[in-house]
């Protein structure tokens, strides 16, 4: 018998603020953080727009013997560590990162404790790399790799790499909460988040653990991070507009393009029995899980057979069909031809039902937080489900008729299931089916 | 897992086709003879000038041709020097594998997926220098963003930026290959690919895909990979012996040797093996992974994870680590170590190893081929796993080179110098190979002779 597992605690920092009850309530009040962007003089790139997490210091958010640490945390690791402690707390689960003695015994043994969390490429900080770069210039003022090798690469932190590890959102949370059983860092792209929660979950149902930290966490608001995603034609080119949520405009073919946000998404799934064992209130049952790959070439059906193929074995997986399904959280990143794709992997998989799904854009609110997304999408979900609740929906483009059901916020909708889907740019696609408690 | 649970054909994972890249070669027989020969793989860096680096040396490899070995090179064109590797390994296994031209393959393309541990394509250093420093303003001892984006697009390239991207050779394998099934990517620094491999070797199992491409691929032969390392200290600076400047398990040892490379394998279910009709190379017996939760520069000093990690390898192939096989023999033939030749990896994982095996440790061959193609960090645990399988086919272990001075911390027996015959003594059939990473990441793999 498959041991059923359950998502028992939600920790957030998006946009809204840290909590993913902030972000629920930034959905339900259907506000936009899409803005310009602050964090530096963006004035250069032609897309301007980004939903920012501001007032966010990660020093907050670790535990005060570990504040030494965040001088060797990207950005991207800062992000995760705390959405960590958050979803800790919300789960009122005991680890080493909440209890203040370490004679207090903690709710799960170390080795019964996995950690996944996806993560992308992280950018060296522009201005630490360049003021080191600058004590290695020849005559004419360029790159002097003689000078570099020479000494002037010691100006660069000795620990430096590893402050832009992937591996290290995963390896500060499983050290924060002494985490000691299978730990994994997914990189691929948008569909890291989903994939880590795919296979937190089978880690659990092997009897590997008992418990996983699981989710995804990005920012991609940096100079680098902006001119990548840009020449990948992922970002609109938003010229004089401010309003974020006229230029992010998801399935409207004639949109822009996407709009960057940042954010970790990371949730705590437990075995149901021994969730319920330490009485432990689940939000929703992780049910069903799928994955695929296309080719990012090609006909529209051949890119969107990855998204088929995960969406198809998700509900296989969960022994759902699509009449199951009660609302759809997906990507929705606003560049036309991921939308396109996805919106074809949708009608493939869900057929007439779709036109009757409420679908739960974040995106439109808090734009694409890369490997952050799909945990943040299947918070939403998974409050969805708790609340039976649909959120309002943002949408200001000419939206398919099929795609346009449930603009208005849904207070008491019926909420079964729930589907996640996530396609990634590079090809991977990943699905994950929420169910509620009582189902 | 439970030891066996349920070991039908649908849960036993075999290996049938294996490629890789290393510094010593492409094809796996002529690689492994020079492996077991001793040679050395390092030499001086000549992919960039690193002349003055107080580590100037590492073991390159080929620089692989697309065109010479897939059909449609033209879609990898703006592939990195990785994602080649990957591709010209991935098409050697698929050849052993025996399945023909890729693009008329009779396999059912939605149950075939890939788990990779590649690493992200290297940076295209010149143009990004020249931006950071258009950027620098000394004044106010920052980048200015405005003057670094006028830089970065004028001199960036859009292919050469999303081709870095650590999904990239999913992308171009899928592409190759047509892999719609499940597809990952994971960076879990030097445990990645066989991390990689594990747990592909569990989707098989779960029954999520049928067959799998599994390895990885990586090269940090770069300015600021080997920047990053010299740094952390973690690399030998004997620039002036390169060729013995990776020693494993020496008491002079100072450090790994950079390598880069791609190892792949393509894994089935015995049941899709059969099939098909495909002649298993060996079987994967067993897979643990663990986290250190220590700190995340160094591994705990007892091995506490790398315990972890072999004891559920173990555990699931059904192997007692401290009781010789039915023949006398050791519980495993061989270990592959991670062995990076570091002080701190070698004193502990042979802490770690006696701790598992106990009074069966200082029987078990236990050597590192890191002594003689370096590190291929991301790609390490793929190629390392495939020196296992070539062990358990040919009953010669490969040696750890460049091992003269004797380090009472590291006591058992590394295979010092010379690749050991051992089909007098009842030949390799069941392995054991290590791969741990910085931030307390530990993966252990056990590979076995397939037998019905």
């Amino acid at each position: 018998m498959q041991r059923s597992v359950v998502i028992t605690g939600l920790g957030a920092v998006t946009p809204f603020g840290v909590g993913a009850h902030a972000l629920w309530e930034g959905l339900l009040r259907a506000e936009s953080r899409l803005a310009p962007i602050e964090r530096f003089d963006a004035s250069g790139f032609p897309c301007r727009l980004a939903a920012e997490t501001r007032d966010f210091h990660a020093k907050d958010h670790v535990p005060k013997s570990y504040r030494k640490a965040v001088k060797v945390m990207a950005r991207d690791i800062e992000l995760a560590v705390g959405a960590a402690l958050d979803a800790t707390r919300d789960a009122a689960v005991r680890t080493r990162g909440v209890l203040d003695s370490p004679d207090e015994p903690t709710t799960y043994p170390a080795a019964r404790m996995g950690c996944h969390i996806g993560a992308g490429l992280i950018a060296a900080e522009a201005d630490e790399l360049a003021r080191a770069l600058a004590t290695a210039r020849d005559e004419r003022g360029a790159f002097d790799p003689a000078a570099w090798g020479d000494g002037a690469m010691n100006n660069l932190q000795p620990l430096w790499l590893l402050k832009y590890l992937p591996n290290m959102l995963a390896c500060h949370v499983t050290i924060i909460h002494d985490t000691r059983g299978p730990s994994n860092t997914i990189t691929c792209a948008e569909a890291s988040g989903a994939l880590s929660i795919g296979e937190s979950m089978r880690v659990i149902q092997r009897n590997d653990a008992d418990l996983c930290f699981t989710g995804g966490a990005e920012s991609k608001i940096n100079v680098m991070g902006l001119l990548r995603m840009d020449l990948a034609g992922r970002l609109a080119h938003t010229g004089d507009e401010t309003d974020g949520a006229n230029v992010l405009r998801p399935y409207d073919p004639d949109a822009p393009g996407g709009l960057l946000g940042e954010g970790a998404g990371i949730l705590i799934i437990e075995a149901e029995e021994t969730a319920n064992t330490r009485g432990a209130t689940p939000y929703a049952r992780l049910a069903g899980f799928g994955a695929g790959a296309a080719p990012i070439t090609g006909d529209l059906p051949r890119r969107a057979q990855g998204l088929v193929n995960a969406i198809e074995r998700a509900l296989d997986d969960a022994g759902a069909t699509p009449d199951d399904v009660d609302a759809v959280v997906p990507l929705a990143c606003g560049a036309p031809g991921v939308d396109e794709l996805e919106a074809h992997a949708l009608r493939a998989t869900l057929g007439t039902r779709l036109k009757d799904l409420p679908l739960i854009t974040i995106t439109p609110n808090i734009g694409n937080a890369m490997a952050g997304v799909g945990a943040l999408q299947a918070c939403a979900a998974a409050l969805a489900l708790k609340h039976q609740t649909v959120p309002a929906r943002i949408h200001r483009g000419a939206t398919p008729a099929d795609l346009r059901a449930g603009p208005e916020a849904q207070r008491d909708a019926r909420l079964r299931s729930v589907l996640v889907c996530t396609p990634a740019l590079g090809g991977q696609n990943a699905a994950l089916l929420l169910r509620a408690m009582d189902q | 897992m439970s030891a066996n649970a349920n070991n039908t054909d649908a849960r036993r994972v075999v290996i049938t086709g294996m490629g890789w890249v290393t510094p010593l070669g492409v094809d796996i027989d002529e690689t492994w003879a020079r492996l077991i020969k001793g040679e050395s793989g390092v030499g001086p860096v000549t992919r960039f000038n690193a002349a003055s680096f107080s580590t100037n040396f590492a073991a390159q490899s080929p620089d692989v041709r697309i065109e010479d070995e897939l059909p449609r090179p033209e879609a990898h064109a703006h592939a990195g020097l990785n994602t080649r590797f990957a591709l010209v390994a991935a098409m050697r296994a698929w050849k052993q594998a025996g399945l023909g031209d890729p693009d008329r393959a009779e396999i059912n393309r939605n149950r075939f997926g890939m788990y990779l541990g590649s690493g992200e394509g290297a940076l295209d250093h010149d143009n990004f220098f020249a931006t950071s420093l258009a950027s620098w303003n000394s004044e106010t001892g920052a980048s200015d963003p405005v003057a670094w984006a006028r830089a970065a697009y004028k001199h960036m390239d859009a292919r050469r930026e999303i081709e870095q991207e650590p999904n990239m050779c999913l992308a171009h394998i899928c592409e190759a290959f047509g892999a719609a099934g499940p597809a990952y990517n994971c960076m879990t620094a030097c445990a990645a690919s066989t991390q990689a491999i594990g747990e592909a070797t569990e989707v098989l199992r779960r029954g999520d895909a049928d067959m799998m491409f599994a390895g990885g691929a990586h090269s940090m032969i770069h300015p600021l990979g080997m920047t990053g390392f010299i740094r952390l200290t973690a690399m030998s600076s004997r620039s002036d012996e390169p060729h013995t400047a990776a020693r494993p398990f020496d008491a002079t040892r100072d450090g790994f040797v950079m390598g880069e490379g791609a190892g792949m394998l393509l894994l089935e279910t015995l049941e899709h093996a059969r099939a098909r009709g495909a002649t298993p190379l060996a079987e994967i017996a067993g897979y643990g992974s663990s986290a250190d939760a220590f700190r995340i520069t160094d591994i705990q000093p007892e091995g506490v994870g790398a315990q972890a990690a072999m004891r559920e390898a173990l555990h699931e192939a059904g192997i007692d680590p401290e009781r010789p096989d039915a023949q006398g023999r050791p519980p495993v033939q061989y270990i592959s170590a991670h062995g990076t030749g570091t002080k701190e990896n070698d004193s502990i994982e042979t802490k770690a190893v006696k701790a598992v095996f106990a009074q069966q440790a200082p029987r078990i061959p236990f050597s590192s081929v890191k002594s003689m193609i370096g590190h291929l960090i991301q790609a390490a645990g793929a190629v390392e796993l495939i020196t296992c399988v070539q062990a358990i086919r040919t009953g010669v272990a490969p040696p750890t080179m460049n091992l003269h001075h004797p380090d009472s911390a590291c006591d058992l027996d590394y295979v010092p110098n010379a690749a050991r015959d051992m089909r007098a003594a009842g030949g390799v059939d069941v392995c054991l190979s290590n791969s741990f990473g910085f931030g307390g990441q530990n993966d252990t793999i056990i590979v076995k002779r397939f037998a019905d």
